[in-house]
């Protein structure tokens, strides 16, 4: 595995006349947390998309563990070993909590469907161990107490490290979350940074990741990029940014200008 | 093909065409607002031909009161179902709407049989409006002149409707971003009752110019003349009214030409459309002119 | 887990033998009218369960279901008419030789029908469900209209609009609602397997269902297809209970009547399409009533022809306006809800689970 697990070259997104994201190359190494920041409609979730395949970009390449992975789809890259969360949570509404995990399970399964079924033994087999590993998961996050309550009746926390769960059942290398603390107070926030720092670890994963909210991205963070305009306005560690004068200007504004002096 | 049969198709595609872009307008309009299919707005066209032909017939008024009356109901009909049928799905999942709209054509449709009867009756053509033409060898009905023309008023109507008054301007804003315009203190359903309004009277007028056209009434007149009508529009591009009046026109060309190029496959008209609407699904469904209907991901 | 599941087993098991019990008895001791009726509802069951599946569970606004329904029926039709009646039936144009002398025996021409009508639903899909739902809607019912618009024409394969009459009659219950129950097991172990949760993932949240690595065309299409199948095989059935087809017989109104058993039962719920289709199949022939005169205190009250569909589609816009869940919602019948109200007598025995 390379050092770096993710990579983009000048990667840009067009719509028509609008230009999202402009030649933006960032790095994320193995093993980090790396944080995106930027003003609203700076572009980041855009580049998430493009990252996991929702978008094509209209040049540049991307790519992860070495591989080159522009422009393919995006359940093919989930298998390549991305996964991701949503700015607005997109659970299953229909399902469970152990049901929106197990999904994740479903592109790792070996069986056909006629194996399903008819109930063979490979089916069965595979799907008990899927099973086993999804009240695993849940356990590890302290959501197998509800694990048979429905998804959406869950506490919004709840339902945000559900979502994030879920991404993890799909055995990813690295994981990108959009947003994963919105909404949240600073003490939940807080709860959070904790749980993306054991996340990381316990699972041997690279995070990349969406936020707004300061402490958190300042807290965890091994690296930030910042983003305006679909352009990288600075990348560093915290320290840095955090004393940069254009990020301060662009996007913290008041907020560090005692820092500053 | 002599030259004399060749002008009468053409004749015939411009009757054609103006009829199936009437009636496209409406399709176009509707689905730019709503994103919603209206499955029962070509049973709108079968509704004023019925109103019309009663009141000429049973009730003896002279043919532009029936006609007037015809169009005037008619409108309030289309208003009406979107008020019932469709207003309270607004927030409902987009399947759902559909099935409702499904639901009031099939109503329509049998409510007609029943109040009328399946059998297909003969429209009273006004002698007023319709006589025959010598021109050398050829003979056509006034119609061929007439329909083309009022079409073009009509769709000069709508143009100046949707680009220069407030309320043309408000449905334009209301296709391109509903819910920005609803914060905008645009009075969305104000805006909708609006579009079906004038959806519903052009439906209404070409029911009763098709009628007159093709003097045969019965309560499935509708369906097909509906779906040609939706693929139309999807061909000039759905969400775009002029493109609803370019498909029309193609397409009442194109179907009138294969049939008199190639007789042996009339049996196939009618599959015709739809062909041609799974080609350009496929290969641009965005539509000859381009899609006015903003996607968000 | 394992003890429940033995329970829940063991439970369907005598569920299944209760009703070849009641088949026998209906067989046996029902006169031939109610047989029919009952028979047609097991088709409409198996036409609600398929399309429950595409729309239900996948979210998939399918409105092709009458053009399988035909090429199934057709299918069988050639395949179980003996020569003889070919050779009386065509006689505008000879049938092709190649199917002059075919005659198979009734189950094999069921599954094959089965198989073609899932073929069709494999080229109908590839390019139609590249589509949104609205445009999907429109193309299927498209294709669905060229499929009846070719097997009119292609007189010497289908005999053209004349149809094909003489097609082996079947009165047995068992054929019927033997399928239905077949249809009804294999699509429940399809929708509890992790495919069904892949299909309603789809249908929930298709972009997070991609995100998760499910691939959204090809599940798509699986769905489409299964549902196809069973498609054609009612379409067969159709054919052997009334023992003719001809294309004027799939027109939308099909579609439209299967929709309404869908949305009645509950989009999301097996259980719901079968007690739908019953109910919706005993009312069509109680509604007869209503189009026939009726003589009330002496009265005659003119029949009013066509006016069970205007009630039907009354109803449909009632359940779709008011009751939109329908009559099951994406609930089941299952033992663990009677499991669980055993618990109440018999204590601690059932007490865990797992």
């Amino acid at each position: 595995m390379s050092a770096q697990t993710l990579r983009t070259d000048h990667i840009t997104m067009e719509f028509g006349g609008l230009r999202a994201v402009s030649e933006l190359s960032l790095e994320v190494p193995a093993g980090s947390i790396v944080g995106l920041i930027g003003p609203n409609g700076a572009g980041k979730t855009t580049v998430f998309n493009m990252i996991t395949g929702v978008y094509k970009p209209t040049s540049g390449s991307i790519l992860f563990q070495g591989q080159d992975i522009t422009g393919m789809k995006s359940d093919k890259i989930t298998v390549q070993g991305i996964a991701r969360t949503f700015q607005n949570i997109r659970l299953f509404q229909s399902m469970t909590v152990l049901e929106n995990v197990m999904i994740s399970k479903h592109v790792r399964m070996q069986a056909n469907l006629f194996e399903a079924v008819f109930g063979l033994p490979r089916y069965t087999r595979a799907s008990n161990q899927n099973y086993e590993a999804c009240m695993e998961l849940l356990k590890k996050v302290e959501l197998d107490d509800v694990c048979n309550e429905a998804a959406t009746s869950l506490p919004y926390g709840k339902q945000r490290r559900l979502e994030i769960v879920r991404a993890l059942a799909t055995e990813p290398s690295l994981l990108l979350l959009d947003e994963p603390a919105a909404g949240m107070n600073p003490a939940e926030s807080l709860d959070l940074m904790d749980f993306v720092a054991r996340v990381r670890d316990e699972f041997k994963l690279t995070v990349l990741m969406i936020e707004h909210h300061m402490e958190v991205v300042m807290g965890i963070c091994d690296k930030i990029y910042v983003l305006d305009y679909g352009v990288t306005l600075a990348q560093g560690n915290p320290e840095e940014i955090q004393n940069d004068p254009k990020v301060i200007e662009a996007y913290l504004g008041a907020v560090d200008i005692d820092a500053k002096n | 093909m002599s030259t004399d049969i060749f002008l009468q198709n053409i004749a015939n595609s411009i009757t054609l065409g103006s009829l199936y872009a009437l009636i496209a307008i409406g399709y176009t309009m509707v689905y730019g607002i709503l994103r919603l299919i209206n499955f029962a707005h070509a049973d709108l066209l079968m509704v004023a031909s019925y109103i019309a032909f009663y009141g000429i017939l049973v009730f003896t008024l002279p043919w532009w009161l029936a006609f007037a009356i015809a169009i005037v109901l008619t409108t309030l009909l289309g208003i009406g179902i979107e008020k019932a049928a469709y207003r309270p799905l607004r927030n409902a999942p987009r399947i759902s709407v559909l099935i409702s709209a499904i639901g009031v054509s099939f109503l329509l449709e049998n409510i007609g049989i029943v109040a009328i009867g399946a059998r297909p009756k003969s429209f009273p053509r006004p002698t007023d409006l319709v006589w025959s033409i010598h021109v050398g060898n050829i003979s056509f009905l006034s119609l061929t002149i007439i329909i083309p023309i009022v079409t073009l008023i009509l769709l000069l109507a709508v143009t100046l409707l949707v680009n220069k008054t407030k309320i043309g301007m408000a449905m334009r804003a209301v296709s391109r971003d509903f819910e920005t315009s609803s914060l905008m203190a645009v009075n969305v359903n104000k805006v909708i009752t609006a579009t079906f309004a004038v959806g519903s009277a052009l439906a209404a007028i070409g029911g009763l110019l098709w009628s007159m056209q093709y003097p045969q009434v019965d309560p499935l007149m509708g369906v097909f003349p509906g779906l040609k009508c939706f693929i139309a529009a999807v061909m000039g591009g759905i969400g775009n009214i002029p493109g609803a009046m370019l498909g029309g026109y193609v397409l009442g060309f194109c179907e009138v030409m294969l049939v008199g190029f190639f007789p042996g496959l009339s049996g196939y008209r009618d599959a015709f459309a739809f062909v041609i609407l799974i080609v350009i699904l496929l290969f641009r469904p965005g539509g000859i002119l381009g899609e006015n209907v903003v996607e968000k991901v | 887990m394992d003890k429940r599941k033995r329970s829940k087993n063991i439970l369907t098991v005598i569920v299944l033998l209760l009703a070849c019990i009641l088949l026998y008895l209906a067989q046996n001791y029902l006169n031939a009218f109610y047989i029919r009726v009952l028979n047609l509802a097991a088709i409409f069951a198996i036409l609600g369960l398929s399309m429950n599946l595409v729309l239900g569970f996948t979210g998939m606004f399918s409105l092709g279901h009458s053009g399988f329904m035909c090429i199934g029926a057709y299918t069988a039709a050639i395949l179980t008419m003996s020569p003889a009646s070919k050779e009386l039936i065509y006689y505008m144009e000879p049938i092709v030789p190649v199917l002059a002398k075919v005659e198979w025996p009734l189950f094999p021409a069921i599954i094959a029908a089965g198989v073609v009508a899932a073929l069709f639903g494999i080229l109908v899909g590839i390019p139609a469900l590249r589509l949104r739902d609205d445009y999907l809607a429109i193309a299927t019912l498209g294709f669905a209209e060229i499929i009846r618009i070719v097997v009119t024409n292609i007189v010497s394969i289908t005999n053209g609009s004349l149809g094909l009459k003489n097609i082996p009659s079947v009165n047995s219950i068992w054929v019927y609602w033997g399928c239905a129950i077949i249809t009804l097991l294999i699509l429940k172990r399809v929708i509890s397997s992790s495919w069904g949760y892949a299909f309603r993932a789809i249908r929930d949240n298709e972009i997070a269902a991609e995100a998760m690595g499910i691939s959204i065309f090809k599940h798509k299409l699986i769905s489409f297809t299964i549902g196809a199948f069973f498609a054609g095989i009612a379409g067969a059935l159709m054919g052997f209970l009334i023992t003719s087809v001809d294309p004027t017989m799939f027109k939308f109104l099909f579609t439209f009547q299967i929709l309404l058993v869908v949305v009645l039962g509950g989009m999301g719920s097996l259980t719901g399409s079968v007690i739908s289709a019953l109910v919706i199949t005993i009312m069509m022939e109680v509604l007869r009533v209503v189009e026939q005169p009726i003589d009330l205190f002496g009265l005659t009250i003119p029949g009013l022809s066509g006016m069970r569909m205007v009630i039907f589609s009354i109803l449909l816009l009632l359940v779709i306006l008011f009751y939109r869940q329908g009559l099951m919602g994406t609930k089941e019948f299952n033992w663990d809800w009677i499991l669980d109200k055993l618990k109440f007598f018999k204590s601690r025995k059932r007490g865990e689970a797992a």
